[in-house]
């Protein structure tokens, strides 16, 4: 394997990990602004829950994401940073008015639901800009004969776009509503995992539905995707068979509470689903960063500055795994934190 | 305005507002350090209360410092694509290896905050110390790419392209050390001074010889005593960054000093306004011979002026004020906190006269207007390079027009940040006065949860 093709496998896995936190975290978000007005059913207080000690970490994933690119293909990063200004810089307003309000919200108590409102909605559309990045990268909005400038109108008036839009809010919600199920159901919260499960089951189809769509405007807006994507259509069905798996999941068994169906089984076969899918549109989408300019090879490093940074995330990664495991152990899995009486 | 002219002041803006985060966040974290031992140490409640109340500060501005971070980091790609694409070659270690520190800071803010109760004594002071070596190690780690831009190393330019790229030594630059020793310094010197403000200005308003005026006296003095030997620390580490400036980059140093014609015995001006025209410093004091001995150690050491280069290579000539403020801020902190201690402890006088505990009071803002100062120094006196003779600022600049717009987005954000999170600050306090803390802890004598 090319040193430049393990690159770009490390920066894929970077860009799922963060996809999967992400949606965990601006799903929570809102959902906790949805069920602000609902008191008996802690859905809001289990929202919170998951999001207090999480949302740093996650934020920190979009440095790393970040300072992935351009130290692995610093090439790319010229064409991304200049194509990427005004949506990046979008990204980023919202991104800060999101973290700032977030921490207030807890702090100013009598503030608590406004600035929760503020929280909630810009959280819910940073998914849907920062997807905006695949569109783009499909070629069709830059004008490379212009010292590569992006056509914002273009862009933003293209179904593909939108289809891409819908489904990063889709899945948003699709995704963290099944944690949150799962996450009260170990948390014995009955009401609230009432509630996640349902929204999953109302939330599930629709996002499916947006990747269909995203499938169908692809074939005009970026026909060399599309065909390539086809090519594996076999793994296409397979990772909808991950969708079903995780609708019959929340079907299965009553424990005794009465709380139905297995959430668990149901994250991992989405994640499952999802891991399939964009490996097809990875691997599609391979050798070019940017559509038809920027390919892996064409943006990636020295391959010394490769293997020094190869060798920080070994480092790295045994520095900082017991610490994730602690982390886990103490939010995640810890009885006293997930049943704790009050917020 | 032209384009790289707003890309420079946004970026510049950008930093000037994350950079009071930032230092506070790396300042605040050694504080609450140092009290939580106190804590355990003393078993007086009153360092617990400062702890958990300074952790609730502390916790308030990460939620600015962590976005305001995060749009610094992207919009350096964004804004300066040319720089990046070197850095991304040839400097990326350290921007990587800052992840892993950000990591360690994140994880273990949120443990120490949302799980101290569940958590034994010894861990949480382990917590604390792993959030301090978080964020002391993002500061180096950023500091070093600072560094690297002043005295690139590691790679040659070769026709335009990056050759022999050797990323340990770019990143063991020569600056890295000073500089980086000099930003985590001054940062301790901005965490101690800020609460020593906050701690006098509420003596002023409480009763002398009360409860709480006690309460926050005792905050005052280990903040004076931290914040007093950091500052002495800063400015010798500074006085070793002049000489850096001598040896790798003479005609930032000949700007920060206002000198034009290159001489030995060269005379050190204090303040007043470098003058381009008559080529002098005007309503300076000049101090004989100083200027040759600070950046050599001996009179006879030759200090180039600014004449020895072409014009275009001369950074703005403001920067010597800026570098006179920090200097002279620096100076003055030294002078407040040693001043403090002699009259406590030679003086032997129970309490601080009235003007004294303003110029306390002053302290904190002026220790962040300094590094405001400083940074200003460093980056615009490194101009009209992003690297120094490698790369020019025009060359690293994005090509995408239109930033006007965005510039005034950025800032409108920065003002509601800035507004909302003295606010919350103030209402927070406001609810949370220290007596509410102290009775209660006085009530039960046991561990107060530190989580909301
Ligand atoms: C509380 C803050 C503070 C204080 C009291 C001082 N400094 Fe400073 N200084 C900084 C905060 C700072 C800084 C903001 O952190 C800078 C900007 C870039 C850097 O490396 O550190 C800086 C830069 C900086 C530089 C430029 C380095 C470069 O451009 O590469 C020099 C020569 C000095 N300082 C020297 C001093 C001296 C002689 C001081 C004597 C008292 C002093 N500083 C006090
Ligand atoms: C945090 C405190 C900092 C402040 C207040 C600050 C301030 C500034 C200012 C005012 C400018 C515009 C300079 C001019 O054009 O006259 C600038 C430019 C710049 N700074 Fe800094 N800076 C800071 C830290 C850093 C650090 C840590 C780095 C290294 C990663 C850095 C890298 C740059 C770059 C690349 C530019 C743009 C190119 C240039 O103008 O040279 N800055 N900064
Ligand atoms: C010397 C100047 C700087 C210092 C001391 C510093 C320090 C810090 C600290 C301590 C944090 C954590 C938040 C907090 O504790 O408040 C932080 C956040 C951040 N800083 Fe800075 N920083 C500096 C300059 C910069 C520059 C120039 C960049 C960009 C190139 C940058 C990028 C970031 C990012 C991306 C974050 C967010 C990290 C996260 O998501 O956890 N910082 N910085």
């Amino acid at each position: 394997m090319t040193q430049s093709l393990i690159a770009i496998i490390i920066l894929w896995g970077f860009v799922f990990i963060y996809a999967v936190m992400a949606t965990m975290d601006f799903g929570a978000g809102f959902w906790s602004m949805f069920y602000i007005n609902n008191e008996k059913t802690k859905a809001t207080n289990i929202a919170n829950r998951y999001l207090s000690p999480t949302w740093e970490v996650t934020n920190t994933f979009i440095v790393a994401l970040v300072v992935a690119v351009y130290s692995m293909f610093p090439g790319a990063a010229y064409s991304l940073g200049t194509v990427l200004l005004v949506p990046g810089s979008l990204i980023l307003l919202l991104l800060a008015i999101r973290s700032a309000f977030l921490v207030f919200s807890h702090v100013a108590d009598d503030y608590y639901k406004p600035l929760t409102y503020i929280t909630g909605i810009t959280g819910i559309l940073i998914p849907g800009l920062i997807i905006s990045v695949l569109p783009i990268s499909h070629g069709s909005y830059i004008d490379f004969d212009n010292g590569q400038e992006l056509d914002l109108g273009k862009l933003f008036t293209s179904p593909h776009e939108f289809a891409f839009f819908g489904f990063a809010v889709a899945s948003t919600l699709f995704l963290s509503s099944l944690l949150l199920a799962d996450y009260s159901k170990t948390s014995k919260e009955y009401e609230a995992f009432k509630v996640y499960r349902r929204d999953a089951m109302i939330i599930g189809p629709i996002s499916v539905l947006m990747a269909f769509l995203i499938m169908w405007t692809m074939k005009s807006e970026a026909t060399w995707l599309y065909d390539r994507m086809l090519e594996d259509r076999n793994l296409l069905l397979i990772s909808l068979l991950g969708f079903v798996i995780a609708g019959a999941a929340l079907f299965l068994p009553t424990n005794k509470e009465g709380m139905k169906g297995m959430p668990r089984v149901a994250v991992i076969a989405v994640i499952c689903q999802y891991v399939i899918a964009s490996y097809v549109y990875g691997k599609a989408h391979l050798p070019y960063i940017i559509y038809p300019e920027v390919t892996v090879q064409s943006g990636f490093t020295d391959p010394d500055s490769f293997r020094a940074v190869f060798f920080t995330y070994i480092a790295g990664f045994i520095i900082l795994f017991p610490g994730f495991v602690y982390f886990w152990s103490l939010f995640m899995n810890d009885k006293r934190y997930l049943r704790q009486k009050e917020d | 305005m032209d384009e790289l002219v707003i890309a420079r002041s946004m970026f510049g803006t950008t930093m000037a507002f994350h950079i009071i985060f930032a230092t506070l966040g790396v300042g605040i974290p050694l504080m609450i350090l140092i009290s939580e031992i106190v804590y355990q140490r003393t078993n007086d409640l009153d360092y617990q209360i400062m702890a958990k109340r300074w952790t609730k500060a502390f916790a308030v501005l990460l939620g600015v410092g962590i976005p305001t971070g995060t749009i610094a980091g992207v919009q350096l790609s964004l804004l300066w694509p040319g720089f990046m694409e070197v850095i991304g070659r040839v400097m990326a270690l350290p921007f990587q290896i800052e992840i892993y520190a950000f990591f360690i800071e994140a994880l273990f803010m949120s443990i120490y905050v949302y799980a101290a109760n569940r958590i034994a004594p010894w861990m949480r002071i382990v917590s604390l110390v792993l959030v301090c070596v978080g964020g002391l190690a993002s500061a180096v780690l950023i500091t070093n790419v600072h560094a690297f831009e002043g005295t690139p190393a590691g790679f040659e330019m070769i026709n335009g392209e990056i050759r022999n790229v050797e990323p340990w030594k770019a990143f063991f630059n020569p600056s890295f050390f000073v500089t980086a020793g000099h930003v985590a310094l001054s940062a301790y010197v901005v965490g101690s001074f800020t609460i020593a403000s906050v701690s006098a200005f509420k003596m002023l308003r409480n009763p002398f010889g009360s409860r709480v005026y006690k309460f926050h006296q005792k905050s005052l003095m280990i903040c004076l005593a931290v914040g007093g030997v950091f500052a002495l620390l800063t400015a010798l580490n500074g006085h070793e960054s002049a000489q850096k400036l001598h040896e790798y980059q003479p005609e930032k140093l000949a700007a920060a000093e206002g000198l034009f014609e290159t001489q030995d015995h060269a005379p050190l001006s204090i303040g007043g306004f470098t003058d381009r025209e008559n080529q002098e410093v005007k309503w300076g004091i000049e101090v004989p011979w100083a200027l040759s001995f600070l950046a050599g150690n001996s009179f006879d050491t030759e200090v180039i002026g600014l004449n020895d280069f072409p014009e275009e290579y001369w950074p703005p000539l403001f920067v010597h004020t800026l570098f006179n403020a920090m200097v002279g801020i620096g100076s003055l902190l030294i002078v407040i906190a040693l001043g403090a201690f002699a009259w406590k402890k030679w003086l032997k006088k129970d309490r601080f006269p009235k003007w004294m505990m303003w110029v306390f009071v002053a302290g904190g803002p002026l220790s962040i207007l300094a590094i405001e100062f400083g940074w200003i120094f460093a980056c615009t006196g490194r101009q009209p390079w992003t690297i120094y003779r490698i790369l020019s600022t025009e060359d690293s600049v994005t090509t995408t027009g239109n930033l006007a717009v965005l510039f005034g987005l950025f800032i409108t954000i920065y003002a509601i940040l800035a507004v909302s999170v003295v606010l919350v600050l103030l209402y927070y306090f406001k609810r949370n006065p220290p007596e509410k803390d102290i009775q209660k802890a006085e009530g039960k004598q046991k561990d107060i949860p530190l989580s909301t």
